[in-house]
C-alpha cells in the first residue's frame, strides 16, 4: 500500500470511528461506514489538510469509497 | 438553570451597549468571555471591569474579510480552549432612503451584518461539528421582520440572518449544534439615548410592556439559547422587543 492509501486510511478510522478493517479500498464511506453527508464532507475537507491539495466541490462529490479519495489524491500529487 | 461553567464564549461588537451586556451575562454565569471589537482602550476596560478573570479581548475589524475568517482562531488562541459559544452580535447601520442610498452604504452593511457573522460561522462550526457540540447566537432585528424605512440595506442584512441561521441549523444539527436568533426591537444604547425625548415617547407608545428595551433584555434572552437548557431549540427566532412586533 502506498504512503497516501495509508494516510487516507488513517484519517478515516479517526474521523468515522471505525475498526481499521473495515476500511478497504471497495468500502463506501456512506453505506459501508455509516457516514452522513456532513462526514463526507468533513473527511474531504481533513485530506485537503493533510495532503495540502484542493478537492473542488464536482470532484468531492465523485469519492464514495476509500479507493477513489486514494486514487484522486494519488493523480494530485502526481500532477 | 443556565449556569455556563467551563464553556468558552466569544461575543462580537462587545464594545457596544448589547455586546457588553451580553458578555457580561455569559460571564456572570460561569462562561470564559473572549470579547472582540475596534475599540482596544474599551475593550480592556471592559475586561478590567469583569474582574480580570475569564475574560479576555481581541480586536477586530470585521468589514475586513481576512480579520473576520482569523478572528475563532485568535479567540481560542487568548482563552486556550476551543469555542463553546460564538455570539454574533457586531454590526453597523448606514441609514438613509433608498433613493439615497449609495452602493457603498449597501456593501458595507451587508459586509459586516451578514458576511462576516457567516465567515464567524463557517470557521467555528469547523471544530463544533468535529467536537459535537456548540452554540451560535446570531444578534438579528425586528427591522429584519418588519422591514423600517431607510433602513433598506440593514434590514436585508438581518433578514438575511435569519435565513442563514436556519440553514446552518439544519446543517448542524446532527452533530447538537444549535444554531438560532435574537432579534432585539427598540433597545436602550448610547447609540439612542441622543435622540430627542419626543421620539423616545412616541416609540414607546408603540410598546405595548410600555419602556424601551434594556441591554440585559437582549442578553438573557442570549443566555437561554446558549445554554444546555436550550438544547432542543435550534433554527428559531427568539423575538425581544417589548411586543413592539409579534411574530
Amino acid at each position: 500500500m502506498s504512503e497516501i492509501a495509508d494516510k487516507v486510511k488513517k484519517i478515516v478510522v479517526e474521523h468515522l470511528g471505525v475498526e481499521e478493517s473495515k476500511v478497504t479500498p471497495e468500502a463506501s464511506f456512506i453505506d459501508d461506514l455509516g457516514a452522513d453527508s456532513l462526514d463526507t464532507v468533513e473527511l474531504v475537507m481533513a485530506f485537503e489538510e493533510a495532503f495540502n491539495v484542493e478537492i473542488p466541490e464536482d470532484a468531492a462529490e465523485k469519492i464514495a469509497t476509500v479507493k477513489d479519495a486514494i486514487d484522486y489524491i494519488e493523480k494530485q500529487k502526481a500532477a | 438553570m443556565f449556569r455556563l461553567d467551563g464553556k468558552i464564549a466569544l461575543v462580537t461588537g462587545a464594545s457596544g451597549g448589547i455586546g457588553r451586556a451580553i458578555a457580561a451575562t455569559l460571564h456572570a454565569q460561569g462562561a470564559t468571555v473572549v470579547l472582540s471589537g475596534t475599540r482596544e482602550a474599551v475593550l480592556q476596560e471592559q475586561v478590567a471591569e469583569l474582574g480580570g478573570e475569564r475574560a479576555f479581548y481581541v480586536t477586530a475589524n470585521l468589514s475586513e474579510p481576512a480579520e473576520a475568517d482569523a478572528l475563532v482562531g485568535k479567540a481560542e488562541e487568548v482563552a486556550g480552549a476551543p469555542l463553546d459559544i460564538l455570539v454574533n452580535n457586531a454590526g453597523l447601520t448606514r441609514d438613509t432612503l433608498a433613493l439615497r442610498m449609495k452602493d457603498q452604504d449597501w456593501d458595507q452593511v451587508l459586509n459586516v451584518d451578514l458576511s462576516s457573522p457567516f465567515r464567524l460561522c463557517r470557521a467555528v462550526l469547523k471544530g463544533m461539528l468535529r467536537r459535537r457540540a456548540g452554540r451560535i447566537v446570531n444578534i438579528a432585528s425586528v427591522v429584519g421582520t418588519t422591514g423600517n424605512a431607510g433602513q433598506a440595506n440593514y434590514a436585508a442584512a438581518k433578514a438575511g440572518m435569519v435565513g442563514m441561521s436556519k440553514s446552518l441549523a439544519q446543517e448542524a444539527g446532527s452533530r447538537g449544534v444549535t444554531v438560532n436568533v435574537v432579534a432585539p426591537g427598540f433597545i436602550v444604547t448610547p447609540m439612542t439615548d441622543v435622540l430627542p425625548d419626543a421620539q423616545k415617547e412616541k416609540l414607546t407608545s408603540a410598546i405595548p410592556l410600555g419602556r424601551l428595551g434594556k441591554p440585559e433584555d437582549v442578553a438573557s434572552a442570549v443566555l437561554y439559547l446558549c445554554s444546555e437548557e436550550a438544547g432542543w431549540v435550534t433554527g428559531s427566532t427568539l423575538h425581544v422587543n417589548g411586543g413592539m412586533a409579534m411574530v
